[in-house]
């Protein structure tokens, strides 16, 4: 039975483009207190456009109605559990909003003298401070835009460093579990990559990892808790692999929302890792962005991060870029300083005690949830799970229907879907990351809502198969999107006509 | 709960995990605060910056109005707290709103099609020079040496690492602008891309259009790069051009020291494929309707891992909203006026500098920003004058170009009001 949900009316909507007619405003400009100046005249005539072709004019009450409507198409966690393993998708506070909006942070300009930025630098030496505690690693750069770009930043650090070691070697290792960005950053970062295989367990192979090291392996890129939601358990004894032929590891932070306060990396051996201030540290996702992806470096590391780097003599802050070590800049001036900002708000609210009761209650709940599924779902990987769990579409594919079938199932229920079809190495997975954001209530709402559609695909398959049903956009054909790829709004070809 | 995991406390949760790895101690981080306290404590770190101060910085971040719509409309939890749109069903909020995006800045552009978004202008460059890279299957890069430096350090520090030389093209001294002699020289046939920036980063409406000739007629691309999104209103695109790239915070975020802001990349359709980011489709869902879908994701890291065009997971959505609502309030005639009222301001401000002996370093013509020649009062005496008027003034250019040490780039928007311009003149005449 669908107990957390019904329908409700949303409104349909058209594209701002087909809103549009001529003459319609919703901006108001002041009266320009200088002589106006002739475009054609300042700028040469051919560099002057007629008019912007085709652009949207519309009403401010259009405007709002248009994107209010949208919005009630989009699921989100303010509305519910958000449950996509790997992405950690927290309660993201209003306070941060709150604090990246205050004029003074967010007026601020960049290039400002430092005098007149103490404010700004200090947020960013604090929150550097704190999360090399978090991480127990010796230096942090703040400037990577993304989790993405945080990788990219560590392997060149990676690059830099074995390069003043005499040799920048050839291959990135990295674990068949991986997320995808981790060999496309390799690649990025001009090594080539050898996969390993996981182990039984879904875990790292010591064995193969010490067959596969040797002096052309400049790191091995590994996700801890790896994608399967399970602490590699052997990342010391890998750590020292590594090292004794001279390679660095690289620990994907994607998912330190199991780790925070109990565990930290630069104390199982890690060189350098990437944090997701947009997962960990609830700054919100966004619809996709913006993230950000710091990056924390052992000592060793240290004098190759980006520049500038801030440096602290008699209480005032001042940047420095002359640093013939650093791997340069990877983003224009200090990265995304607004999530920075945000990320900081979180810590603060939390304190130390609060970020190890958030890992504890991530933790809980995904066990919670594996408990409550494991008699009617395969649990392909049986080692204990840290802040998510993954299950596989095995008992179900009998009956033809598979783990992207009982994803769309359950947003009928009201929920998001889980990951769907990864990590790779579990056919047909469910990955299941619930965060210590959700109550009892809410998790005993989804194991439920999972078991009646386990008995959903023992009793009618097709219900699952076609679903969803609840929705007001059905099952939406990805196949003919990109067959015939409509990447823009056209105006009809009659009105062209006519324009023309 | 933890009764239901047949658990007695806390710690057996992780009482799998080697006792060595465990950290064994509270994290020295003080005790959480309150909500009043943390808004206390930014507060206070914010009225160490700049408070009250008139400005005339620009140099790739720019101080625009922003309508009081959009941050309502974008902090919307619907908005602000969904993720990618991998769940097409009950993410067309944001998918729609990304396919306007990509609409209107094609639209702005003059391209074919537009990605949902880059992380931002300096990242999209040489994610736009391996994109030429790829098409041409060339591997040299020549780039303006009036393309923003820091965005070509970002390009330098990517290059470093790929085998991609990236050589750079002097300016003229006179105008400000390409040197066309010296890009015809230095292009050979290994040159995948010439990569320029208009209004570049002198404020100058560069020659975009012969640029593109030139690298064409030696087989490489032209990537154009923009910062100053609010010249798109008025400049006539540069058609000829392969990829438009830049960066859209002038219409969609504070400067907020720096980020997080919004890149675009914009390219001719044949391009397509190629093109790195998340691409909005659209298409049809069951019973007909139209629908807007993730697309072309082959491309992409997810699926072709070691092989993908780009290694970009996470984009701006929320900053590119933020962009579509600012771009829809504004519309067609507003961004003209926009754009009409910066040029005015920015003239109107070089004048009144050059009646007070400041000096125009370059003669071609510029939108809403320029160089100007302090004539021996020194860049950094005008804006230590400046300062003690509560105005910070241009940025004092000798940090990235030794030759225009006494210079200043200085900005003005529609935000700058006559007196403090008129002030801010004064300082010039030493």
């Amino acid at each position: 039975m669908i107990r957390k949900v019904r329908s409700h009316q949303t409104q349909n909507e058209n594209l701002l483009f087909e809103r549009s007619s001529p003459g319609k405003k919703g901006y108001q400009l002041p009266p320009l207190d200088v002589p106006g100046v002739d475009p054609a005249a300042a700028l040469g005539a051919t560099n002057v456009r007629r008019e912007i072709t085709d652009f949207p004019e519309v009403s401010e009450v259009e405007i709002i109605r248009h994107f209010t409507r949208l919005s009630t198409w989009n699921y989100a966690i303010d509305l519910g559990m958000y449950p996509l393993g790997s992405c950690t998708m927290k309660y993201n506070p209003r306070l941060n909003e709150h604090v990246a909006r205050i004029a003074g942070l967010a007026q601020a300009h960049p290039y400002q003298p430092e005098e007149l930025a103490q404010g700004a630098m200090r947020v960013q030496v604090q929150l550097e401070q704190y999360l090399a505690e978090i991480t127990g690693m010796d230096g942090v750069t703040l400037q990577p835009a993304a989790g993405a770009h945080g990788e990219q930043t560590g392997i060149l650090l990676i690059r830099a460093y074995l390069e003043s070691q005499g040799d920048a070697r050839k291959k990135v290792l990295i674990p068949d579990s991986a997320h995808g960005t981790n060999p496309a950053t390799a690649a990025i970062a001009g090594y080539e990559v050898e996969e390993i295989a996981s182990n039984s367990e879904g875990m790292i192979d010591l064995e193969a990892l010490e067959r596969a090291v040797d002096d052309s392996v400049a790191a091995l890129m590994v996700t801890n808790p790896n994608t399967v939601g399970i602490f590699e358990r052997d990342i010391a004894k890998a750590a020292q692999i590594l090292h004794a032929k001279g390679a660095q590891l690289y620990m994907d932070g994607a998912n330190m929302n199991a780790l925070v306060g109990i565990a930290r990396p630069g104390d199982f051996g890690v060189d350098v890792m990437h944090l997701n201030l947009h997962k960990t540290f609830s700054t919100p996702h966004g619809g996709g962005g913006p993230g950000a992806g710091p990056v924390a470096v052992k000592s060793h590391l240290v004098p190759h991060l980006p520049i500038p780097r801030i440096t602290e003599s008699g209480g005032r802050l001042s940047y420095q870029y002359d640093l013939p070590q650093s791997i340069g800049r990877v983003r224009a001036f200090y990265g995304n300083f607004g999530v920075l900002l945000r990320a900081l708000a979180y810590i603060l609210a939390h304190g130390g005690d609060g970020l190890r009761n958030a890992t504890i209650d991530a933790v809980m709940n995904a066990n919670y949830i594996r408990k409550g599924i494991e008699d009617r779902y395969e649990l392909p990987y049986k080692a204990p799970s840290m802040h998510e769990c993954v299950f596989s579409d095995h008992k179900q594919t009998k009956a033809g229907v598979k783990t992207g079938d009982i994803a769309k199932r359950l947003i009928d229920y009201g929920f998001h879907p889980y990951t769907v079809s990864f990590p790779m190495i579990v056919h047909g997975a469910l990955m299941i990351e619930p965060t210590e954001t959700e109550s009892k209530q809410e998790l005993d709402l989804f194991i439920d809502a999972l078991r009646s559609i386990a008995d959903e695909v023992e009793n009618d398959p097709e219900l699952v198969k076609t679903a969803p049903h609840s929705t007001r956009t059905k099952r939406v054909n990805e196949t003919l999107a990109a067959r015939r790829p409509i990447l823009r709004w056209q105006p009809p070809a009659e009105e062209k006509q006519a324009a023309d | 709960m933890l009764a239901a995991l047949g658990m007695g406390s806390a710690e057996e949760l992780f009482s799998h995990l080697p006792a060595d790895v465990k950290l064994g101690r509270p994290l020295n981080i003080p005790a959480g605060q309150s909500e009043y306290e943390i808004i206390e404590y930014f507060d206070k770190l914010a009225a160490e910056n700049a408070n009250g101060y008139a400005s005339f910085l620009g140099a790739g971040v720019y101080r625009h109005f922003r309508p009081v719509v959009i941050d309502p409309l974008a902090t919307r939890g619907e908005f602000l707290t969904a993720y990618t749109p991998y769940q097409a069903e009950i993410s067309q909020g944001v998918l729609t709103t990304i396919f306007e995006f990509q609409t209107m800045i094609a639209q702005l552009t003059g391209m074919d099609v537009a990605n949902a978004s880059m992380y931002d202008g300096s990242t999209a460059v040489p994610e736009a020079g391996m994109m030429a890279v790829r098409i041409t299957r060339r591997d040299k890069l020549l780039v303006a040496k009036t393309l923003h430096p820091e965005y070509r350090e970002v390009l330098a520090t990517y290059g470093r690492h790929q085998t991609l030389p990236v050589d750079t093209v002097e300016y003229d001294p006179e105008s400000g602008q390409l040197d066309l002699e010296d890009l015809e020289a230095k292009l050979d046939d290994e040159t995948a891309a010439v990569i320029v920036q208009s209004p570049n980063f002198f404020g100058v409406i560069d020659k975009t259009r012969e640029a593109a000739e030139i690298a064409h007629r030696h087989g490489a691309l032209l990537v154009l790069i923009f910062t100053e999104a609010a010249s798109l209103g008025l400049l006539e695109p540069t058609y000829e051009a392969d990829i438009v790239a830049g960066e859209m915070q002038s219409f969609a975020h504070p400067p907020s020291y720096g980020g997080p802001f919004v890149g675009v990349l914009a390219t001719k359709e044949k391009n397509i494929r190629q093109m790195p980011g998340r691409l909005v489709g659209e298409t049809l869902d069951e019973e007909g309707n139209r629908a807007f879908c993730l697309t072309l994701s082959t491309r992409e890291q997810h699926i072709r891992r070691a092989k993908a065009t780009s290694n970009i997971c996470t984009n701006q959505a929320l900053i590119a909203l933020m962009a579509t609502i600012y771009m829809s309030v504004f519309g067609k005639q507003g961004l003209r006026e926009l754009a009409e009222q910066n040029l005015s301001k920015a003239h109107y401000l070089a004048e009144q500098i050059g009646t007070n002996g400041g000096r125009l370093a370059f003669n071609a013509p510029f939108f809403n920003e320029f160089v100007v020649r302090t004539n021996g009062a020194g860049a950094a005496a005008v804006n230590r004058h400046a300062l003690d008027d509560k105005i910070i003034g241009g940025l004092e250019l000798g940090r990235f170009y030794p030759e225009l040490e006494d210079a200043l780039l200085v900005c003005a928007t529609e935000v700058n009001k006559r007196d403090e311009m008129d002030r801010y003149a004064t300082k010039f005449s030493g």
